[in-house]
């Protein structure tokens, strides 16, 4: 491990005098479409529909992008990455920016020769409890087992929670996701506990999902954004302010249904922000409808996390930390203007 | 007067029948399932594994299984679901590639069957030919056919490939290319040339000494660092280099095994009569050292078609990967089983084909010494 970050740093150092020469948004101009790095198949985030064709939360990042970019949404390409190798890609070019579901560390945008561009997904640790045990908080677990995979930071937040709130547990691990949650169904231990949303993909495999609940406690930060190279802040801008423009759009009630409309809106905000007034466009080097083709094409922040992850699909996840500042959550967009 | 009392002269009695308790069903029974009380255990034990195991299974796939429907709604999830892999089928024979081109994939394989069947037909004139033509013509087609952008043919990347046909791919190639260079590499390695003989042994044991994934590992994540910026090969590229390679080392060392069991005699012989080193070779050792390790070579290539599943660490989806990745979709979560039996379904069948056919091979090239 420490060696594979020793040579991906060192990997990082050589690609950074070459990638602050070359212009990402110029090269995807001139090719004419953006090349996105996803998961190998995490549900709501990025996965196939029964076509072929990549959706998820993650995939409409990319999305987004080609449609700032490029002014169509449709230009876009998909490399399905495993864990290990998403940073070789990005740093070799082979993708134009990675979004797949990874968490902003220090390590990673200091390290890796990486920048991330955003949050578009904040996760975190969840417990998943039997209704019928009539747990109604993560404190009232003193003494469960918990199933968890083995040698995570999921293993290593357990414990400092558990320890923390001076409670005992009693760990019962596997090494893969899917003997975990077998475990878990068969009663093996009380409580599941993995990322939120990954308790919410799992609930529907159980038996009878309906018969689990999350608890709402969240005992670590998994901020999840895309990346995009070092050295390259033009890029870093458009993919930056791509994400805001979403968010914004959400804030401004400015969805893909009535954008049309709101052009004519006459909100100074709403008109900056598509590009009716002001030049935002223009300095971030884009065309002045970039944020208009954005959510016109792919949606506000809100729709997409609906259309893919919300509770009216089969994930069923709740906003949470994901609604907007003003209705108590983190997504906070700067101010396009 | 019966047949029992009629007499007969001494020496010229006719065979008796056996006795009845050792011929027929019961005969087979009583000898091989309960000829001592050992037997009996294991047999009763092992018929109540079979009652234990079969039922259930037939239940869940077929009694239980539901056959209909377009949408996750049609699972009554008492038993299988088929309707998950019905709903998949197409990405998990092709993966991604578009649907208006998928003529290509299907005249590929129809060319290819076509193509092998006479070389199963006995005493067909031109079976050289048409193996010349599977051995180079028919790559160079399905080349064209699968990647298209020339003869108007629209152009396919290769991160849409996938499924089944990304694992046909991937296995035909290795096998393909695996046999001829690890003839190569083993007599290199026999060879008295220190110079040939070192660089065979060095690749052979290098290639040998480390484990599939890590060739692959390689060829996907550190193979692009050393490359200058926008030089990029392709990834499927890539790892068929990989594994053909690799399988190549892999070969080399069976068909050295077939080269060390003949005798020093058919060598020396063949040098009396004058012929060069490849005529040695191609017309008198080779065809019998061959022959000899058939069930090691087609042992690799089972292997190594099975060992395909592997690319799916570094990004690509063959059939096994196509099931995990349709399994992520959040309509569709929960029907890890039936896709991994589905799976193990198609493996079967296409490794045990191998086999059959290697067997057959064997009987028919079976000179009695």
């Amino acid at each position: 491990m420490k060696l594979t970050k020793v040579l991906l740093a060192a990997a990082a150092a050589t690609t950074l005098s070459t990638a602050a020469v070359a212009g990402t948004l110029d090269d995807v101009r001139g090719k004419g479409f953006v090349q996105c790095g996803v998961s190998q198949g995490l549900a709501g985030f990025s996965n196939p529909d029964e076509q072929g064709n990549w959706t998820g939360i993650d995939v409409d990042v990319c999305r987004a992008v080609a449609a700032a970019v490029l002014g169509d949404a449709g230009k876009v390409k998909f490399t399905p990455l495993s864990a290990k190798e998403r940073f070789t890609a990005l740093q070799s070019g082979e993708v134009d920016v990675l979004s797949r579901n990874t968490t902003w560390t220090l390590v990673r945008d200091s390290a890796l020769g990486l920048n991330f561009a955003g949050v578009n997904y904040y996760d975190g640790q969840g417990f998943m409890v039997r209704k019928d045990l009539g747990v109604k908080s993560a404190l009232e677990l003193d003494g469960a087992s918990v199933c968890v995979n083995i040698g995570t930071t999921t293993e290593l937040n357990l414990s400092d929670y558990f320890r923390a709130n001076s409670m005992k547990f009693n760990p019962v691990v596997f090494e893969k996701a899917d003997e975990v949650v077998a475990a878990y169904d068969s009663g093996r231990c009380d409580v599941y506990t993995t990322d939120q949303s990954g308790l919410a993909a799992q609930r529907i495999k159980l038996k009878e999902p309906n018969a689990h609940m999350i608890l709402p406690e969240v005992i670590s930060k998994e901020p999840l954004g895309p990346v995009v190279r070092h050295g390259d802040d033009k890029w870093l801008d458009t993919v930056k302010w791509t994400l805001y423009a979403m968010v914004e759009a959400e804030e401004l009630g400015v969805t893909s249904k009535n954008v049309d409309q709101m052009k004519g809106s006459s909100s100074p905000n709403v008109r900056r922000l598509l590009g009716v007034e002001g030049d935002g466009g223009k300095n971030l080097g884009l065309s002045v409808d970039w944020a208009y083709n954005v959510v016109k094409q792919v949606g506000n922040y809100g729709e997409s996390f609906e259309r893919h992850v919300g509770v009216k699909t089969s994930l069923g996840l709740e906003r949470g930390q994901n609604a907007l500042w003003k209705d108590g959550g983190l997504q906070y967009a700067m101010p396009v203007r | 007067m019966t047949d029992e009392t009629r007499s007969h002269d001494p020496g010229s009695h006719p065979d008796l029948p056996p006795p009845a308790s050792t011929v027929g069903v019961v005969g087979w029974v009583r000898q091989n399932l309960f000829a001592t009380p050992l037997d009996v255990a294991l047999t009763v034990l092992a018929l109540y594994l079979v009652y234990l195991l079969v039922p259930p299974v037939i239940q869940w796939a077929f009694i239980d299984a539901d056959w209909v429907g377009d949408t996750r709604d049609a699972c009554s999830r008492e038993g299988a679901c088929w309707v998950y892999i019905r709903v998949w089928f197409k990405q998990l024979m092709y993966g991604r590639y578009p649907d208006e081109e998928l003529w290509r994939i299907n005249t590929a394989y129809v060319l290819l069957v076509a193509a092998a069947i006479p070389l199963f037909i006995p005493g067909f004139r031109w079976k050289q030919w048409i193996g010349l033509f599977l051995l180079v013509g028919y790559p160079i087609i399905a080349f064209f056919l699968f990647v298209g952008d020339a003869f108007g043919l629209e152009l396919v990347e290769t991160p849409l490939w996938g499924g089944l046909f990304l694992t046909l791919v991937i296995a035909l190639v290795g096998i393909v290319a695996s046999l001829p260079i690890g003839i190569v590499l083993a007599l290199g390695r026999r060879s008295e040339m220190p110079v040939v003989r070192s660089i065979c042994v060095a690749f052979i044991e290098l290639w040998r000494g480390v484990p599939l994934i890590t060739v692959l590992f390689m060829s996907s994540v550190m193979f692009p660092l050393f490359m200058p910026e926008g030089v990029n090969f392709d990834k499927l590229l890539r790892a068929l280099v990989g594994v053909m390679l690799f399988s190549a080392a892999y070969m080399a060392e069976v068909v050295r095994g077939g080269l060390q069991a003949i005798p020093k005699g058919q060598y020396e012989a063949a040098e009396a009569l004058g012929l060069s080193f490849w005529k040695m070779m191609g017309l008198i050792v080779l065809p019998q050292a061959l022959k000899l390790v058939i069930p090691g070579i087609v042992n690799t290539f089972i292997g190594l078609f099975k060992d395909t599943t592997l690319v799916l660490i570094i990004g690509l989806f063959d059939f096994l990967g196509m099931v995990q990745l349709a399994g992520t979709n959040p309509d569709w979560l929960g029907f890890a089983v039936e896709g991994y039996v589905f799976v193990a379904a198609g493996f079967w069948v296409f490794c045990f084909s191998m086999s059959r056919y290697s067997q057959h091979l064997e009987k028919k090239l079976h000179t009695g010494h």
